[in-house]
C-alpha cells in the first residue's frame, strides 16, 4: 500500500487493523484510536481521496489503495494544509486526540464540497466525536478552511 | 506593570505538532514494549472460586501472566486518597481481585505479552469461577440495606454528614409556605477521546523508573510509586505528556495500571505499555453523578426562601478511594449564589455494586444547582410567579461579599464566597437571551450557579532566562487541552517584558518540575498560574538586581520591556536580558552564547566574591502560590427549547451563557473551555446515561449506546463576560474550566417542563424518558 506517497510492503499479520499498522507498523502515530468501533472519528485517514474509519478495516484490505493519513497534509516544516490552518486560526482543538480524524474528514469534506452550507458542514463533521470544543469552534475552522483554499 | 499578554486572545502555541499528527500521547510512546491486557470480571458481585492462568501462560508471545497471588502487593489495599472523620466506613479495592469483585469490570488478572494482540488472545485463556453474589445497584436499594455491597459496612453506609445553618425546623414551622421534593441525577461518564494509558521503564543500573502516564496528576503517582518500591523520588519519573483530555476521571491513584506497568517493567526488564479500550474505559473508569435528593423548601408569599433542607443519598460505587469529596461538594453547592438563611443538609454515601465515583467536570455541582433551581422554580409555580422575579428576590446583592454560606467545603475551610455580581449575570443572560421564538411548544429555562475553584493546596513553577534570552518555565500540573502552555506564556510574558513566543512551558513532567498536586477543580489557572506570576516575578526582581549593578542604576528605576532590562524614562540606558542572564552565572569557563561576559577577568562592578551570600547562580526562580481558599467564580445560563410533541425530539433554539470568572487571561482559551463544558452539559443532561441493569450490568458500555453528541446536536452557544476579580490571588483570576458544565440540567430541565407541560425531577432525559413520563401522566 502506498501510505502519504510512500510505498510500504504489505502487513505479514492478515488480523492487523489498518490504524494498529499506521500508528505501530509504520509509526505514522498522529492517526488516533478512540473507540475502536467506528463510532468516535479518531482514527479517519484518506483511502483513494476518501475519508475512512482505519479502525474498522484491515491493513491488508488497504494493499493497492492509496492511504493519506494526517502527516501527509503538510511537508515536514513548510506550511500547514489549509485546514490544519484554519483549525489553528480558529481555536478548534484542545487536547488533540480528535484532531487528526477531524482534520481528514474536513479534508474530505472539502473535496466533495468546497462550498459546504452550514448543513453540510455539520454533516461533515457529524461522524466525529470531540469531548473537548462543543464543536462551535470546528464549524468555524471549517469556514475558515474554505477561504483559506481559494 | 505594564500588561500586554494578560487578556489578548492569544493564538495557542500548542497547536502545530498536534495539528501535524506529532502529539506525543501515552500510546504513541512504544521503544519495544510489552502489551498487556486485563481479565476483568463480568459480574457486578461475586466470590472468586478459583483462578487457574496456566493455559495464559504457556501460549507462545506470552511474557508474564499475574494475579494478585503473583504480586508482593496484592494484598494490599489501594489508598483512599482523602480521608475524612466522617468517612467511618472507607473501603478501596486491591489492584487485582482475588476474593471478591464488587463490579463489573473490577480488574482480576494481568497478562504482559509480545502484542496486544496475544495479550487479548491469552487474556481469554485465563479461566476465573465466580459464584455470583445479591447485587445492590441504585442508592435507594443501597440505602435500604437489604443487601450488603461489603459485608462489614452496616447499612451500605460509607459516610453520614449533617450540617445546619440557623434553625432549620423552626424556619420551616413558621414559613407562610412549605414545599416537598424528590429530585434524582443519574450516572454518566466524562469519556474523553483519549482512554487511559501507562507507559514505564526500569533502567537497572541507574535504579531509574520512568513512567508516561495519562494521568492528571503526575507528581502524585511519583509520590505513590516511590513509596511502593521503595526509591527515593528522585528516581521516579513521570510525565503526562500530551493528554487526550481528562475531565476528573483521570485523577485516581491509583488506577491497578498505574501500578501493574511499572512493576512489570521493572519485573520483566523491558518496557511494558497498556493502553485501554472504550469498552473497558466504560467499565473501569470512574464515573459519577448518581445521586437521589429529598427537599424541602419553606418560603413566604414573595418567593423568598426562609428555609431549605436537603437530605441525599450519594452513589459512591463500590469503594470509596476520593473519600467523600463529591457529596460534600453538592452539600456545599446546593444553596448557589441565593441567601438561605436557614440550611440544613445531610448526606449518606453509600456502596452499590458499580465502577466507583470519583469527580468529573462539574463533580457534584451540576446536582447541587439542579436542586436550586428546581426547587426555585416550583415556588415560582406554587405563587404563580415569574421564575425570574423569585431568583431575582433570593439572590445574595453584590455588596454582600465576602459571604460566608457557613457549611463546609472541600479543602477543609468553610465556604465564603470571595466576589461576584449574580444579578448583572442574570440581567446579562436575559438580554442576550432576547425575546422568545414564534411558535408552539417553546420552553425557557434559566439557571443561576456558583462554582468554588482554585482549591488548594498549592502549585509551584519554575521559570528561567536562557543565555539566549529565551524562557523556559515549568510546572507540576499537567494540560489536557486546557492551553497551559498558552496561558502561563502569557503572564510570564508579561512579568518578563518578553515576546509569549518566546516562553516555552513545560508542564506534567516530574523532571521539570517535582512538586505539585494536579490537574482538576478548575484550578489550574488560580494555583499554577499564579505561582507562575509569582516566580517570573522573582526572576524580574533579580534581573532588575543585577543589571542595577552595572548600569549603575537602582533596581527600582528598572523596567523590564523588549527583552531589555532599562532605566525608565531613559530607554537607551539599558542591557538585553540575555545578558543579565550571563551575567547571573559567573563562570570560569566560557561556554558560548556571550557567557565570556561572566568570566573571572572580566570587568565587575562590586567587590567580594562573585556570588555573595544569599545569592544563587541563573537567572531563574522557582515560586509557590497557596491559596487561603477557593476563589468563587459564577454563572448564568439561559435557553429557548422546542420538543417535539411526538417524537420528543429536543432542539435547542438558543443557548446563552454569561459568565464570570475574575479577570480573564486568554478569551479564546476561556471561549472554547465554556462552549465545550456546555455541550458536554448538554449531552449529560439528555443524551448519556450510563445504564445499568438489575444485575449491575452496564448495559451500554460503547460509543453505539451511549450517545454522546455530535455536532448536530449541539447549537451554537452565544457567550458574554462579566469580570468580578478574585481579592485573593494575585492575578485577580477564578478557574473556568468546570463551569461550562454546570447548570445545563438545571437549564434545560426548567425549559422541557415549561416546553412540554410535564414535571421534571430527573437528570438526564432522553427522548425515551419523555415518553415514558407522557405515559405515566396520561395512561393509555
Amino acid at each position: 500500500m502506498r501510505v502519504n506517497g510512500v510505498d510500504h510492503p504489505a502487513p505479514a499479520d492478515t488480523r492487523l487493523l489498518l490504524s494498529d499498522h499506521l500508528r505501530h507498523e509504520l509509526g505514522l502515530t498522529g492517526t488516533h484510536v478512540g473507540c475502536e468501533h467506528g463510532v468516535c472519528g479518531c482514527c479517519t485517514v484518506l483511502l483513494d481521496g476518501a475519508p475512512v474509519r482505519s479502525c474498522l478495516m484491515l491493513a491488508v484490505q488497504a494493499e493497492g489503495h492509496d492511504v493519506t493519513t494526517i502527516e501527509g497534509l503538510a511537508r515536514d516544516s513548510g506550511p500547514l494544509h489549509p485546514v490544519q490552518q484554519a483549525f489553528h486560526e480558529s481555536h478548534a482543538l484542545q487536547c488533540g486526540f480528535c484532531t487528526p480524524g477531524f482534520v481528514m474528514s474536513v479534508v474530505g469534506l472539502l473535496a466533495q464540497h468546497p462550498k459546504p452550507s452550514a448543513q453540510e458542514i455539520d454533516e461533515g463533521i457529524a461522524g466525529n466525536l470531540c469531548r473537548c470544543t462543543g464543536y462551535a469552534s470546528i464549524r468555524r475552522a471549517v469556514t475558515r478552511a474554505v477561504e483559506l483554499s481559494k | 506593570m505594564t500588561t500586554r499578554w494578560f487578556g489578548a486572545p492569544v493564538q495557542r502555541v500548542e497547536d502545530d505538532r498536534l495539528l501535524r499528527g506529532r502529539g506525543r500521547f501515552t500510546d504513541d510512546i512504544d521503544q519495544g514494549a510489552l502489551e498487556c491486557c486485563f481479565v476483568r470480571s463480568p459480574h457486578a458481585h461475586a466470590r472468586i472460586t478459583s483462578i487457574d492462568v496456566s493455559a495464559a501462560r504457556q501460549m507462545p508471545g506470552v511474557v508474564a501472566v499475574y494475579t494478585a497471588a503473583d504480586l508482593p502487593f496484592g494484598g494490599v489495599d489501594l489508598p483512599l486518597l482523602i480521608p475524612h472523620p466522617n468517612l467511618t466506613h472507607g473501603r478501596t479495592q486491591r489492584c487485582l481481585a482475588s476474593d471478591v469483585v464488587r463490579y463489573a469490570g473490577e480488574a482480576v488478572a494481568f497478562v504482559i505479552a509480545e502484542s496486544r494482540y496475544l495479550a487479548e488472545d491469552a487474556a481469554e485463556l485465563v479461566q476465573v469461577e465466580y459464584e455470583p453474589l445479591p447485587v445492590v445497584i441504585t442508592p435507594e436499594v443501597a440505602a435500604r440495606a437489604e443487601r450488603l455491597v461489603h459485608d462489614d459496612v452496616p447499612g451500605n453506609v460509607a459516610a453520614e454528614m449533617v450540617q445546619e445553618v440557623g434553625d432549620v425546623n423552626k424556619a420551616l414551622a413558621g414559613a407562610a409556605h412549605r414545599k416537598k421534593l424528590s429530585l434524582r441525577y443519574e450516572r454518566g461518564a466524562a469519556s474523553p477521546m483519549e482512554g487511559r494509558a501507562v507507559w514505564a521503564r526500569w533502567l537497572s543500573a541507574e535504579r531509574k523508573l520512568t513512567v508516561f502516564d495519562s494521568t492528571q496528576s503526575p507528581t502524585s503517582i511519583r509520590g505513590g510509586l516511590a513509596v511502593l518500591f521503595g526509591l527515593p523520588e528522585s528516581n521516579v519519573e513521570v510525565i503526562a505528556p500530551d493528554v487526550g483530555g481528562g475531565f476528573g476521571p483521570k485523577i485516581m491513584l491509583f488506577y491497578p495500571d498505574e501500578l501493574l506497568v511499572p512493576y512489570a517493567a521493572m519485573q520483566l526488564g523491558r518496557p511494558v505499555k497498556w493502553t485501554e479500550d472504550r469498552q473497558e474505559h466504560f467499565t473501569a473508569v470512574n464515573q459519577e453523578r448518581g445521586q437521589v435528593h429529598e427537599v424541602e423548601v419553606g418560603f413566604d408569599d414573595e418567593g423568598r426562601v426562609v428555609a431549605l433542607s436537603d437530605d441525599f443519598i450519594h452513589d459512591a460505587g463500590a469503594y470509596t478511594p476520593y473519600g467523600i469529596i463529591l457529596p460534600i461538594i453538592t452539600a456545599a453547592q446546593v444553596p448557589g449564589p441565593y441567601r438561605i438563611p436557614n440550611y440544613r443538609v445531610r448526606f449518606r454515601d453509600v456502596y452499590t455494586n458499580a465502577t466507583p465515583t470519583s469527580p468529573y467536570r462539574g463533580a457534584g455541582r451540576p446536582h447541587a444547582c439542579f436542586v436550586m433551581e428546581r426547587t426555585l422554580d416550583a415556588i415560582a409555580a406554587e405563587l404563580k410567579l415569574d421564575r425570574i422575579e423569585v431568583r431575582r428576590r433570593n439572590l445574595i446583592p453584590p455588596h454582600a461579599f465576602p459571604y460566608e454560606v457557613g457549611v463546609a467545603w472541600q479543602d477543609g475551610n468553610t465556604v465564603v464566597y470571595d466576589s461576584g455580581n449574580y444579578p448583572e449575570l442574570l440581567d446579562r443572560a436575559l438580554v442576550l437571551l432576547g425575546p422568545r421564538p414564534e411558535g408552539d411548544g417553546v420552553g425557557m429555562g434559566l439557571a443561576i450557579y456558583v462554582e468554588g475553584t482554585g482549591v488548594g493546596p498549592y502549585e509551584g513553577a519554575h521559570v528561567q532566562v536562557l543565555v539566549s534570552g529565551k524562557v523556559v518555565a515549568a510546572t507540576g500540573i499537567p494540560s489536557q487541552g486546557q492551553a497551559h502552555a498558552t496561558v502561563w506564556a502569557q503572564v510570564v510574558a508579561d512579568e518578563l517584558g518578553v515576546d509569549v513566543a518566546d516562553v516555552e512551558v513545560t508542564s506534567g513532567d516530574t523532571r521539570r518540575f517535582p512538586w505539585g498536586v494536579g490537574t482538576f477543580a478548575s484550578r489550574g489557572a488560580v494555583t499554577a498560574g499564579n505561582a507562575m506570576h509569582v516566580a517570573a516575578r522573582m526572576v524580574a526582581g533579580k534581573a532588575k538586581h543585577i543589571a542595577a549593578e552595572h548600569l549603575e542604576a537602582n533596581p527600582d528605576d528598572l523596567e523590564l520591556v523588549d527583552g531589555r532590562v532599562r532605566v525608565k524614562g531613559s530607554p537607551d540606558r539599558g542591557m538585553p536580558l540575555a545578558a543579565v542572564a550571563v551575567l547571573a552565572n559567573p563562570v570560569r569557563y566560557a561556554f558560548g552564547g556571550g557567557t565570556e561576559a561572566a568570566t573571572q577577568f572580566a570587568a565587575r562592578p562590586r567587590p567580594g566574591p562573585p556570588l555573595q551570600e544569599g545569592e544563587q547562580p541563573g537567572l531563574e526562580a522557582t515560586g509557590y502560590y497557596s491559596p487561603p481558599g477557593s476563589t468563587w467564580a459564577s454563572g448564568c445560563h439561559a435557553a429557548y427549547v422546542r420538543v417535539d410533541p411526538k417524537t420528543y425530539r429536543l432542539e435547542i433554539l438558543r443557548y446563552v451563557v454569561v459568565h464570570d470568572c475574575g479577570r480573564v487571561i486568554n478569551p479564546l482559551v476561556l471561549q472554547g473551555q465554556i462552549e465545550g463544558g456546555v455541550a458536554q452539559g448538554i449531552g449529560g443532561a439528555f443524551y448519556e446515561r450510563l445504564a445499568y441493569d438489575a444485575d449491575g450490568q452496564l448495559r451500554n458500555a460503547s460509543f453505539m449506546e451511549f450517545l454522546m453528541p455530535y455536532a448536530t446536536e449541539i447549537p451554537p452557544i452565544e457567550i458574554d463576560h462579566i469580570e468580578t476579580p478574585s481579592p485573593l490571588n494575585p492575578l485577580g483570576v477564578k478557574g473556568a474550566g468546570e463551569a461550562g458544565v454546570i447548570p445545563v440540567g438545571a437549564v434545560l430541565a426548567s425549559a422541557i417542563e415549561e416546553a412540554t407541560g410535564m414535571p421534571i425531577t430527573e437528570m438526564p432525559l432522553s427522548p425515551l424518558k419523555l415518553y415514558e413520563l407522557s405515559r405515566s401522566l396520561n395512561p393509555g
